[in-house]
């Protein structure tokens, strides 16, 4: 958008074809609704009282409608996509290689083990960070067998990874549909009813009890929270990257959450020691002393075993079925 | 010395960010120092002294803190460097949202949490709005979603400031806060330089100690609430 546009326009005008410029001049309790002036002549209009609780001069306003319209421009842009991920090692606390060069590709899962404190979250915060050798434990991480652009670190557009954890709540006040609504909008997703219709249908899918787009996301059970979580991580979120911080076996189906999050082409990290997630992943890393010491690929031995302790896992499903219905588990 | 000003609402989690900082800053041999801003009691300069960073902090009491916290700066800083230090952080708590510590051509940190509600980035003021940094905390307790929201919501006040996310109490985030806070300019003193933005101002008769309620009591700059119904919108 040219100055003489952005400036010179009635604001009546401006705000029709840039819903977002209304929020701008709204987070300055500026009403422009109603008003036929264009911003240049606004901002003149403003006394100095009406400045002074603004805290900015006129010169400053207008620098900063035009960084709002220019950094709003910018999160319109889709960013290329990741194809590939490669994170080449580094070394350990104790300063010993880690050796290792590993590419990740959309739709694969990758688990992450190892005990706390080991040097899971740098592992993490090296992806996020994009490190180039500058972080203590010297990785590198390349995008599509490239360095990253340097901007990307500070972008909030550019965030490669969506986080997903046991702790995480919802805070918002807020329906369940109104929470997509709003999160697709700060997105400027097109089609928001056809993402909310299906975010709604991929979250019931996976949450054992079912819940409405009126439900108040506050009162969701710990299940319907995680699927809807997960559902709209993997329909709406930009990240390319998810990581998931253990998924408890309780109130939402973990095998469907995974596939739909490979479906949608995510690349999956999944810090856990849930036999059957973990090897749910094509791959393991084993976390040591700060430094990925080992990594096991998933072997068809191990992927045998799978069904066993799915059938385990489906047993003891079972009983806690049965102790909810107030049987007695005297023969199991 | 380098010389950074922190700011943000209470129990945003400043400390918590501060000290995570600290301990990436000394990991790379900066000495760091910091001078904590608070209105009538404050712990945080024994919490920072047992980490063994060199601590002083200042009350404001009955006097306004941002108005506190102007009138000593200088002088803090005189003291970062006869201490000798790499870097000096001052931290202090935003009360009003109109308040900024920020000064031109410092480096200014705002420190906002997740948890504080997304109409939080709109309703606080320069503090915020001309921050060059913001650093969104508690993202570990709240959905990602709600992350990405809120974080599109600062960015919407403030489109230029590099916003970053980090965990106080794991750490995450803070080394990589670090690297920007270790780039800050290097002053010898503040003489000369200016505050970014214009403090609230009243001198009214209730900065002088007045204390009975009522129109005959009020003299100076006194501004009147709109109970009329246009006044509805007016927060």
């Amino acid at each position: 958008m040219n100055s003489s546009e952005l400036f010179e326009t009635p604001l009546t005008v401006l705000v029709e074809r840039y819903p977002y410029i209304a929020d701008f001049f709204d987070s300055f309790n500026i009403d422009v609704r109603s008003s036929d002036a264009s911003a240049a002549q606004l901002f003149a209009a403003l006394d100095a009282d009406a400045l002074d609780d603004i805290g900015l001069d006129r010169a400053q306003l207008r620098q900063a409608l035009r960084d709002y319209v220019d950094g709003m421009g910018a999160l319109q842009h889709d960013f290329a996509k990741v194809e590939c991920l490669t994170i080449k090692g580094g070394f350990n606390k104790e300063r010993q290689p880690e050796d290792f060069s590993l590419d990740l590709l959309p739709g694969q899962i990758i688990c992450i083990v190892g005990p706390t404190g080991s040097g899971k979250s740098r592992l993490l915060a090296d992806i996020e960070w994009m490190a180039q050798g500058d972080t203590p434990t010297g990785r590198h991480i390349l995008i599509n067998a490239a360095v990253p652009d340097a901007k990307w670190r500070f972008s909030i557009e550019h965030k490669l990874v969506a986080q997903l954890s046991q702790n995480m709540n919802f805070v918002m006040d807020l329906s369940v549909e109104e929470f997509i609504r709003m999160h697709a909008e700060s997105r400027f997703v097109p089609d928001v009813d056809d993402k909310i219709e299906r975010i709604m249908a991929q979250a019931n899918e996976l949450a054992g009890e079912g819940f409405t787009a009126t439900t108040p996301i506050t009162s969701l059970s710990g299940g319907q929270s995680r699927a809807l979580m997960i559902a709209d991580t993997a329909i709406l979120s930009k990240s390319p990257i998810v990581l998931i911080d253990e998924i408890e076996n309780a109130g939402i189906d973990r095998k469907k959450a995974l596939e739909l999050l490979v479906r949608e082409e995510k690349i999956v990290l999944m810090a856990t020691h849930d036999p059957i997630l973990a090897l749910m992943g094509q791959r393991r890393l084993v976390i040591r002393n700060g430094g990925v010491a080992k990594i096991i690929t998933t072997s068809a031995a191990e992927r045998a075993n799978l069904a066993q302790l799915e059938e385990l896992d489906r047993k003891l499903m079972n009983l806690r079925q049965r102790i909810r219905e107030g049987e007695t588990l005297e023969e199991l | 010395m380098r010389f950074v000003t922190v700011s943000g609402p209470p129990s945003a989690g400043k400390t918590a960010v501060i000290l995570r900082t600290i301990d990436a800053l000394s990991e790379r041999g900066l000495r760091v120092g910091v001078v904590k801003f608070d209105c009538l009691l404050t712990d945080d300069d024994t919490l920072y002294a047992s980490r063994g960073v060199p601590v002083r902090k200042g009350l404001s009491g009955a006097l306004c803190p941002d108005h506190y916290f102007i009138s000593n700066i200088e002088a803090c800083v005189d003291w970062g460097r006869q201490e000798q230090l790499d870097l000096l952080i001052s931290e202090s708590a935003g009360l009003c949202n109109r308040c900024s510590p920020h000064i031109k051509d410092i480096c200014a940190v705002c420190v906002i949490d997740n948890l504080s509600g997304i109409g939080t980035p709109k309703k606080i003021g320069p503090m915020l709005k001309g921050a060059d940094i913001v650093v969104i905390t508690k993202g570990d307790i709240v959905s990602q979603a709600e992350r990405e929201v809120f974080a599109a919501r600062v960015r919407q006040v403030n489109p230029k400031a590099v916003i970053m996310h980090v965990n106080g109490i794991t750490g995450q985030g803070a080394f990589e806060l670090s690297t920007l806070v270790a780039q800050a300019s290097d002053i010898a003193s503040l003489k000369g330089k200016s505050l970014r933005f214009s403090m609230p101002s009243a001198l009214c008769s209730y900065c002088l100690g007045e204390t009975r309620i009522g129109e005959e009591h009020q003299v100076g700059n006194v501004r009147k609430i709109d109970l009329n119904d246009k006044g509805r919108n007016n927060e």
